[in-house]
């Protein structure tokens, strides 16, 4: 093969991709790197010294947390202990809830259409804020103290099981409920024998996820007055006790990956 | 006529039976160390939100619109925070993919490194990184990028690994009896495979990350939760009414528009 064929050849090797979907994907690059520029732009707008001044900074002042004070550890286990306790009710009461409100959004279930769009708007509602919003807003109600912090928790993991579980109760294959509904099964009935043997796995799954979702609320809920150890880590960073902060960091640390661990392992066992 | 009964149920093994009581007594025992261990003072609790009721609750449905150009102001630097952070993270995240993923590296050592330090990122709360990093670069929008895009890494490199470990690796083995070397392999046989998922997954985060850096400024981290931490405190429950339409309205826009996205791309 001459070389003059060769160049013949690649001339005419077509695009891997058409230059339509080249021009949008150019395009598309360009906006996103300019609304990142601009992002970057604006976030540092009031940082005092710039992006590498505040880098070099960053090592000193990290430095400070080193070493942890491991000896406050003792005296902050009992919130700790708390934190854990306000996941664990928040995220029973939210399973318990979330039965009636996941049937009620699901739309095989409820024949009844305003109900389901009610249900479902609600939900959708209720999940766009944020955990430690709704955290605020107890406290402004009920004062300082765990209380809030639960039912922080409790309404915030019921938006995402009744949404998380609705959706799994409209995929179950719907013919047994058919075939007991046809030999004169009631509401009930149909719900219990046919609908709840298919979905107490993913239920299990859901709920086990909440709680880790749950435990990693609660640590910080203290920092806007509803209990636990967020309280306690918020008041060392306001004396400026930066080694008793780390300590309490470094034991929230482990506790979540210890619940992690053994949600996955009961995960295991139950499915 | 011969009597139909029930097949009989299957024997469960002793090791079941036992593990299935084992389960349930730590269950219970966790319940009962709960519920002896909190204590709720009822009684101040009903007093206060008799009092309180009437204060919070009908001014959040009547929110102050005198401050709705600082509030928009606010959701901006939140939507900036979370894109930067986010964009940030899906970035990081492909080199900590990479390296958890099994069928990348080849080395058993290597992927449970990478799977260490995901797991070990993922482990603190957003927030606590943005304590952390209002330490260090000061209380502004910026300390609340970094605690975004390093909160988010941990997830996005987990998600990506996965992506990575369930490709046609016949593509690769193909390539590879082809004579490609490791680049070519790279570019033609696993990112083609990979791309859509990553942006997937990269845009499923965003809308995480908006709902995220809305909280930040409670630590002094920027964006809307400096107002919310401002209104709480001053009891301007008005305020907080229009707080937390414009979160609402915000986060509804975002995730409608990233599903829509997202359906286009896989």
């Amino acid at each position: 093969m001459t070389n003059q064929s060769k160049d013949v050849i690649k001339s005419k090797t077509p695009s891997l991709f058409p230059a339509k979907t080249k021009a949008q994907v150019t395009l598309i690059f360009f906006v996103v790197l300019g609304f990142y520029l601009f992002s970057m732009f604006w976030t540092q707008r009031d940082m005092v010294g710039g992006f590498s001044n505040s880098l070099s900074n960053m090592f000193t002042v990290i430095g400070k947390f080193f070493p942890p004070n491991l000896s406050v550890i003792p005296a902050v286990w009992g919130p700790m202990a708390q934190t854990i306790q306000m996941a664990i009710v928040a995220t029973t009461f939210a399973t318990i809830f979330t039965v009636p409100l996941a049937i009620m959004s699901a739309q095989n279930i409820t024949t009844f259409k305003p109900l389901y769009y009610a249900t479902r708007t609600l939900m959708n509602i209720l999940r766009t804020i944020p955990d430690l919003v709704l955290a605020v807003i107890f406290v402004g109600l009920f004062g300082i103290g765990i209380l809030p912090g639960i039912l922080a928790l409790f309404i915030f993991s019921l938006g995402i099981l009744a949404k998380l579980i609705s959706e799994t109760i409209e995929s179950v294959d719907m013919n047994p409920l058919e075939a007991m509904r046809a030999s004169g099964g009631n509401v009930f009935q149909v719900i219990f024998f046919g609908l709840v043997p298919q979905v107490l796995p993913q239920f299990t799954s859901f709920v086990l996820y909440v709680f880790e979702i749950n435990i990693r609320a609660s640590v910080v809920l203290g920092l806007v007055g509803a209990g636990g150890i967020g309280l306690i880590l918020d008041q060392q960073l306001g004396f400026y006790n930066y080694p008793n902060a780390m300590a309490i960091i470094i034991l929230i640390f482990v506790v979540v990956i210890v619940i992690e661990y053994i949600s996955n392992k009961l995960r295991e066992a139950l499915i | 006529m011969e009597s139909y009964t029930l097949p009989p149920k299957p024997e469960k093994s002793l090791f079941k039976k036992i593990k299935a009581i084992l389960i349930t007594v730590i269950i219970a025992a966790i319940y009962v160390w709960t519920f002896l261990g909190i204590d709720i003072d009822w009684a101040r609790a009903i007093d206060r939100i008799a009092n309180n009721f009437a204060r919070v609750i009908p001014n959040l449905f009547r929110p102050d619109w005198s401050a709705t150009a600082e509030v928009s102001l606010s959701i901006l630097e939140t939507v900036l925070i979370a894109f930067a952070g986010s964009l940030m993270a899906a970035i990081l995240a492909i080199p900590l993919g990479f390296l958890a993923a099994h069928n990348m590296t080849g080395s058993r050592i290597l992927t449970t490194i990478g799977k260490w330090i995901l797991s070990a990122v993922r482990a603190f709360p957003d927030i606590i990184l943005a304590i952390l990093f209002v330490v260090a670069v000061g209380p502004n929008a910026f300390a609340g990028v970094l605690a975004i895009a390093i909160g988010s890494t941990g997830m996005l490199g987990k998600l990506y690994s996965e992506v990575i470990e369930s490709i046609d690796m016949k593509v690769v083995e193909a390539m590879e009896a082809n004579g490609a070397n490791k680049i070519q392999i790279l570019f033609y046989a696993v990112i083609p495979q990979i791309i859509p998922e990553f942006l997937s997954y990269a845009i499923y985060r965003f809308e995480v990350d908006i709902r995220a850096s809305s909280i930040l400024g409670i630590v002094g981290a920027g964006g809307i939760g400096t107002m919310i931490i401002f209104a709480a405190n001053n009891r301007n429950w008005n305020e907080m009414g229009l707080i937390l339409l414009a979160i609402i309205i915000v986060v509804t826009i975002i995730d409608f528009v990233s599903a829509r996205i997202r359906r286009k791309i896989v």
